[in-house]
């Protein structure tokens, strides 16, 4: 069996090696034979991904027949681990997770390859850097992190079991997910550098590669929120962002792949900030390799310590020289990338992408700069130290309210310039009604006055509400508009004002999904939590929540044994819920892990963890944490989601646009 | 009589106040210092939320913090001797001195420097004409991107 991985993944390498040289040279030679071997080429990417593909089923085979005899499987997998972490034993591991974005980017190729007629001039010269890319992730499959190494000597009868913060649904959704977008930003990156290369003239390159983007960053988006989502459920501390290294390392190209979504704006519409673009997702695919780099390589403590080893130096070559080709093609090309139009005014939708884009990379720097500088700190003190949540929330919590602000204010300005009158017009209302809100939590009891937290909290909350309004009555007044020119219900001309700039709407539908995210996080500011040892009918009371210790007990299944506890939960002295939550220990890796109660209203989360029995009493531990809003976070995300699921759907009338002899003909939007 | 029993109330009251309120004042100070330790057991988190029952390093930290609080030694005083018994990296956050610091500058530095370099670019965009190079777009390259930007303008406006 492994030697069918083996050999798959070296012909992989051996057909991408194939892909990129004849690629190349097919692009710098003219004439029917050059085409022919850019054919070839192409024929060679496509074949990577069976192969790919091949040595992927061959690793998930092998997990189901719990084939010990490879390494991989007996350190990431064991007999009695449930079917569908088995098949998570893919991206489990570090040779594993490699070759599952090797596979990806494979996948991503083949759509690439398969669309080429788009524009082939283009597209063969995002191929070529789509397997540069691959070429480099099998050389690591091949030589650093071979996924079918066989064990030594005698075969172990079980495998040392997958971790078990990662035997939770969420983990075999959540890789997944990070990684489309993580490997996704390579299609922009490869269109960016390619049309950079070949001096392509306009925004056809954004064109075609806008729904790859928008795509792209949505997996990025709930990839993150997922493992957000999986922190809070099974690492049982009551938060969902620690500012650990790796989340940090999502998040970087997350920055900066939102800010790209929005200054591409300016390049189609305006001719302008053609470099910034460009240098943009060059970051982002850059810092998408960076994260893969941190969460491999160990440079950093995290509690992502799943998987690391020797390879950073492999991650290290490459990052630079990605970045030497960027730098030589931009110095050479830079002309090409020079500005159309001028900015006419401060009060203007331009400057608001500008100010937007500066915001999301301060924050992005923070947390780069957060990130490493305990590395930096080594090297020059002579001592690492820690930096922790207070540093990051400090400096990016007032960042995320400047940027709160902006998105209330961007969307009411318009293109080149716009007047104060007109602006004071749009703005007045939702100003008032977010003025509104903020006087009437103050009374309910919120003193921003008491705490920096509260302060933050109140803030977040009036700008959202402030975002909010802004949001509906872009609605609103779009569609009176249509209403007036077509007699339909207001929802329903609402309706279709959203259908037909479905990239507008839907963008602001994220935003509306991104206020709600952050009224969930202002919820923080007023977390409560207890912990107590709770014996047979014991009382714990937290906010409005009784809780009552109706039994506790242990069990024995074949993956794991469990502790767990029996809670009644009584709210004005009825019983609402009974939660269990639960402590277990798995035989194979001898490792213990928390299942968390938690009970999920929009108002608060009731979190309950089991911390484990006292020795001397033999009673349970419960901390129990009351975490208010939590659930608006999870909804937040599902409005993202569906508001960049609106902003991919065509317009209702779909313009074509045909480009002159120079690009082949094409519909808008083809491609992408 | 009266008056030594109403004197006598007054003092416990005070006194039994001023407890209370020392204790909420020492919870207080434990609370928030518990929150700028971080556990040293390896699971990078803040030492009050680290979770392992049995976990032999948080408990004894708490227990070390408790007397530290107790003791009535300062916060600064409390740190430094949690640094000095396990090192720098106990502290959640860079202090605010020496190297440290840049830490703590450099973002705002870089807020500080990108709004220049923002507000210098608009200025310039205002008041400069831009130079485009002949021949990088032409006239029949107008008219395509042209098309494009009307695309755009449709696809994002009303």
């Amino acid at each position: 069996m492994s030697q069918i991985g083996s050999f798959a993944l070296l012909l992989a390498l051996m057909l991408s090696a194939y892909s990129f040289l004849a690629g190349l040279v097919a692009l710098v030679r003219k004439g029917p034979a050059a085409e022919r071997l850019g054919e070839t080429a192409r024929r060679a990417g496509i074949a990577t991904f069976a192969m790919v593909f091949l040595a992927a089923l061959v690793l998930v085979i092998a997990a189901f027949q719990d084939d010990f005899s490879i390494a991989y499987i007996f350190h990431h997998s064991n007999r009695d681990l449930p079917g569908a972490y088995k098949f998570a034993t893919l991206w489990s591991g570090q040779e594993g997770s490699l070759l599952f974005w090797s596979l990806l980017l494979a996948t991503y190729g083949l759509v690439l390859r398969l669309r080429y007629k788009t524009d082939s001039r283009l597209f063969a010269h995002a191929s070529v850097i789509i397997a540069a890319v691959q070429v480099f992730f099998l050389m690591l499959l091949n030589f650093a992190a071979h996924p079918f190494a066989l064990m030594q000597g005698t075969l172990p009868q079980d495998g040392n079991g997958l971790n078990p913060l990662l035997q939770y649904p969420e983990m075999v959704i959540h890789p997944p997910m990070l990684y489309l977008g993580y490997v996704g930003f390579t299609v922009p990156f490869a269109f960016a550098l390619a049309a950079l290369i070949m001096r392509y003239p306009g925004e056809k390159w954004i064109q075609i590669t806008r729904r790859w983007s928008m795509v792209t960053w949505g997996f990025l988006t709930c990839g993150v929120f997922l493992g957000a989502h999986w922190a809070y459920s099974v690492l049982g501390w009551g938060g969902y962002w620690g500012w650990d290294p790796v989340e940090n390392a999502s998040l970087m190209p997350w920055l900066t792949g939102t800010a790209f979504l929005h200054s591409v704006m300016m390049q189609e519409k305006r001719g302008m900030l053609k470099t910034w673009n460009m240098w943009l997702i060059f970051s982002t695919f850059l810092l998408s390799i960076f994260g893969t780099f941190l969460t491999r390589s160990g440079v950093v403590s995290s509690v992502h310590a799943f998987a690391q080893s020797s390879i950073g130096d492999w991650f290290v070559g490459f990052l630079a020289v990605t970045f030497a080709v960027c730098l030589f093609f931009y110095v050479k090309n830079r002309s090409h990338l020079r500005s159309e139009h001028k900015l006419e005014s401060l009060v203007s939708r331009e400057s608001s992408f500008l100010f937007n884009n500066l915001l999301l990379l301060v924050a992005c720097f923070t947390v780069l700069w957060g990130t490493l500088f305990p590395v930096l700190s080594e090297w020059v003190q002579g001592n690492k130290v820690t930096v922790g949540p207070p540093f990051f929330n400090r400096v990016n919590v007032p960042v995320a309210l400047l940027l709160l602000l902006l998105t209330a204010v961007g969307p009411l300005l318009a293109w080149r310039k716009t007047s104060i009158e007109s602006l004071k017009r749009n703005f007045l209302w939702p100003a008032l009604g977010a003025l509104a809100i903020g006087a009437v939590l103050i009374v309910v009891g919120i003193r921003p006055w008491k705490d920096m937290s509260y302060l933050y909290s109140l803030m977040t909350i009036m700008l959202s509400a402030l975002v909010g309004l802004t949001v509906i009555s872009e609605f609103i007044r779009g569609g009176r508009v249509i209403k007036g020119h077509t007699g339909q219900s207001l929802f329903g001309s609402m309706v279709q004002l959203a259908h037909r700039n479905t990239r507008r709407y839907g963008g602001y539908i994220v935003h509306f999904g991104v206020i709600v995210i952050m009224i969930g996080f202002a919820g923080a500011a007023f977390n409560q939590d207890k912990e107590q040892e709770m014996g047979y009918g014991d009382k714990m009371s937290l906010g409005a929540y009784t809780l009552v210790c109706r039994s506790y007990t242990q069990e024995d299944k074949p993956n794991y044994s469990s502790e767990w506890a029996i809670i009644d939960v009584f709210k004005g002295g009825k019983q609402i819920d009974t939660l269990y939550p639960e402590r277990r220990f798995y035989k194979a890796s001898q490792q213990t892990s928390t299942m968390v109660a938690n009970r999920s209203t929009f108002k608060e989360d009731l979190y309950l963890v089991y911390e484990g029995l006292n020795q001397d009493t033999g009673r349970p531990i419960l901390k129990v944490h009351l975490n208010p809003l939590v659930m608006w976070i999870w909804v937040g995300v599902w409005i993202m989601i569906a508001g960049t699921v609106v902003a991919l759907i065509p317009n209702a009338v779909p313009v074509r646009v045909t480009a002159p002899a120079r690009i082949q003909t094409a519909p808008v939007g083809a491609g992408d | 009589m009266r008056n030594l029993l109403l004197k006598t109330a007054q003092l416990t009251f005070l006194i039994a106040a001023l407890f209370a309120f020392l204790g909420t004042d020492q919870d207080a100070r434990f609370q928030t210092l518990g929150h700028k330790v971080m556990c040293v057991c390896s699971c990078n988190q803040v030492l009050l939320e680290c979770n392992h029952v049995g976990c032999t390093y948080s408990d004894r930290m708490r227990g070390e913090l408790a007397s530290y609080v107790d003791r009535g030694d300062s916060d600064d005083l409390t740190l430094q001797a949690f640094v000095q018994k396990y090192g720098p990296t106990v502290l959640i956050a860079p202090t605010t001195t020496g190297f440290n610091r840049v830490a703590w500058v450099m973002p705002y530095l870089v807020l500080v420097l990108g709004l220049t370099t923002v507000v210098l670019i608009v200025r310039t965009w205002r008041t400069r004409p831009l130079a485009i190079p002949a021949g990088v777009i032409g006239r029949a390259n107008n008219a395509e991107l042209e098309r494009y930007r009307e695309q755009a303008r449709k696809d994002t406006q009303v």
